[in-house]
């Protein structure tokens, strides 16, 4: 199998602190891949790494084979690496209509076009369909979206990422704080995702990641601690010890 | 199915590049008033030039979240280079015009390097520095712009070949309405494309908006340039139809009176600069006949009951009585989906 994403001696130092601590890291292509580990141990570093929005000490990043270490965040997006973010990051004063939108025709190179009218054009309406349809937004498509529930805020934020067309999506904690009532239709949304894009996926749900998941990675104090099917780490006793906790040690 | 939601996509898209009936009225209006107020040309004059710079404003304070306390600055030097162009000569006022956009732009473009870095409140000290530099610079090389005294012996030229300025303003005013016209026509679809909404995304989100893919800061540079072209523009038109430039242009109250004008009328929204403008400067010509010291007291007054009340608040009341008004003469089919974001 070829590797979508890559790290090599991966380290982070914030003064004293090692918050990424050499961690090499394969994520293969079309994966489902959970990145699990106590609060604290580095996850969301680790996620700002990959996506640019801090620099490493030390160490490389590989997007399918390409170094992406240096490349500035919009870049690596370009290149096909979108992430979402655990506490919702979205445009409250536009609609998930428009929010899509500009994702799909930032991506088709439309952002510097001044001149033509948003959703001139036949290509981008058919993906904005498409997305709207995937993530089950067609219904609120026209609302301003700090009105929208929280559940559809979620799916919204993933359905971002989604249009910008990724190879390699970065879920964080998609599913935190969304009501009961709500799980469902997200579940059952991100396990729906297309085969063709690998997910890392970073969450603290272990149901979501034994549903989800076929390779789990466990990250202690800014280090690899562990990696495995679901099956070997759900079973490994260090594992529970440092991660899950008294709760399961008995 | 699909091709319903479609539809229904497109024209929701495309419904915010049309023109609505109260947009051609509010220019029909402002047109025809070339004729029925012969009296005040001088004024509209100025209302329309004042609107064209609270228009720049909000292009990059309504529409990109940048915070300015120094436009002054690039309609200031748009008036110098409009006023200097004419004086040593060159009377032709479109190239006056297009001179200030030119010389606005390229001090647009290298002070967005040091604006767009830093919180808000650095951005606000920033811009606020570079007009007082500004007006320092103007006022020490009076041998080019006049200095204290101001820019005299500005002779303009016939526009076009054709018109010739007159005393009571009329010419001026159809000059100056044209030219805010063109550009808020511009400025219009600007907001509307693709590089319209990811400016109104990075003003609201500019972490997610990187997320997206959008190279934030080369955008914003753009819409800080152009606005500084858009304020040049204003500045130059002041000095081409006063025939007379002061380090006023360059003044900290410039700056401020335009901040003042776009938050009467409403920020993030085109016609709010122009609204704002009528409304500043009928308010100024009222109360200042009526009581010529106090006049700022009360424009002060009024401000802070805008802010306070929230014009947000002010607009949406008027818009549900319409929209109640409306409903009971046409009922609206309820299976439309409602328009809740705001338009333009």
């Amino acid at each position: 199998m070829t590797i979508a994403l890559e790290t090599k001696g991966l380290v982070k130092r914030f003064g004293g602190l090692v918050a990424t601590d050499n961690v090499s890291f394969k994520l293969e292509q079309g994966a489902r891949h959970a990145l699990i580990g106590p609060n604290g141990a580095g996850k969301t570093t680790f996620i700002n790494l990959l996506t640019g929005v801090i620099k490493p000490t030390s160490g490389q990043i590989f997007l399918e084979g390409q170094e992406i270490t240096g490349l500035r965040p919009e870049l690596r997006v370009q290149r096909g690496l979108a992430r979402t973010f655990q506490i919702n990051q979205l445009f409250p004063a536009m609609t998930p209509l428009e929010t899509i939108g500009l994702a799909v025709s930032e991506r088709l190179g439309g952002g510097r076009d001044w001149w033509r009218v948003t959703g001139s054009k036949r290509e981008i309406i058919h993906e904005i369909v498409e997305i709207a349809q995937r993530f089950r937004l067609t219904d609120v498509l026209d609302e301003r979206t700090s009105n929208l529930a929280y559940g559809k805020q979620r799916l919204l934020e993933i359905a971002v990422a989604f249009a910008c067309k990724p190879r390699v999506l970065l879920l964080d904690e998609p599913a935190a704080g969304v009501p009961e009532a709500e799980r469902h239709e997200l579940l059952a949304t991100v396990a729906a995702l297309p085969r063709d894009v690998s997910v890392l996926l970073i969450e603290h749900d272990m149901d979501l990641v034994f549903s989800f998941a076929d390779r789990i990675s466990v990250l202690v104090n800014g280090a690899l601690f562990t990696e495995g099917t679901v099956e070997q780490v759900s079973t490994d006793p260090r594992v529970r010890a440092v991660y899950l906790g008294e709760s399961v040690d008995e | 199915m699909s091709t319903n939601i479609a539809d229904y996509v497109r024209t929701t898209l495309v419904r915010r590049g049309r023109w609505g009936i109260s947009e051609i009225a509010f220019w029909l209006i402002a047109a025809a008033t070339l004729y029925f107020l012969p009296e005040r040309h001088l004024i509209l004059n100025e209302i329309a030039i004042i609107g064209l710079f609270a228009l720049s404003l909000d292009l990059i304070l309504g529409y990109a979240g940048i915070v300015s306390l120094g436009h002054a600055a690039f309609f200031g030097l748009g008036a110098y280079a409009a006023g200097i162009l004419a004086r040593d000569g060159i009377a032709d006022p479109l190239l006056g015009l297009g001179a200030a956009a030119i010389a606005a732009a390229i001090l647009g473009f290298v002070t967005s390097f040091l604006v767009l870095r830093g919180s808000d409140l650095t951005k606000l000290m920033v811009t606020l520095g570079v007009a007082l530099v500004l007006g320092e610079i103007a006022n020490q090389a009076s041998w080019l712009t006049g200095g204290a005294d101001g820019l005299q012996g500005i002779a303009m030229g016939p526009i076009l070949g054709l018109f010739e300025f007159d005393i009571f303003g009329t010419t001026a005013y159809a000059y100056s309405l044209t030219v805010t016209f063109l550009l808020f026509i511009i400025a219009r679809r600007i907001v509307v494309s693709p590089y319209g909404l990811s400016l109104r995304s990075i003003r609201d989100n500019p972490l997610k908006a990187r997320a997206v893919g959008i190279p934030v800061n080369r955008r914003l540079v753009a819409i800080y340039t152009l606005a500084a072209a858009y304020a040049g523009v204003a500045g130059a038109l002041l000095a081409q139809t006063t025939q007379f430039v002061s380090l006023d242009v360059l003044a900290f109250h410039r700056s401020a009176d335009v901040m003042l004008v776009l938050v009467i009328g409403g920020v993030g929204y085109l016609y709010g600069g122009l609204i704002g403008a009528i409304v500043f400067k009928v308010l100024q010509d009222v109360i200042s006949a009526w009581t010529p010291q106090y006049w700022q007291f009360w424009i002060g007054l009024i401000l802070v009951i805008i802010v306070l009340a929230g014009r947000e608040h002010l607009t949406e009341r008027v818009r549900t009585f319409w929209k109640g008004m409306a409903g009971r003469s046409a009922k609206i089919p309820e299976t439309l989906p409602k328009p809740s974001a705001r338009e333009v």
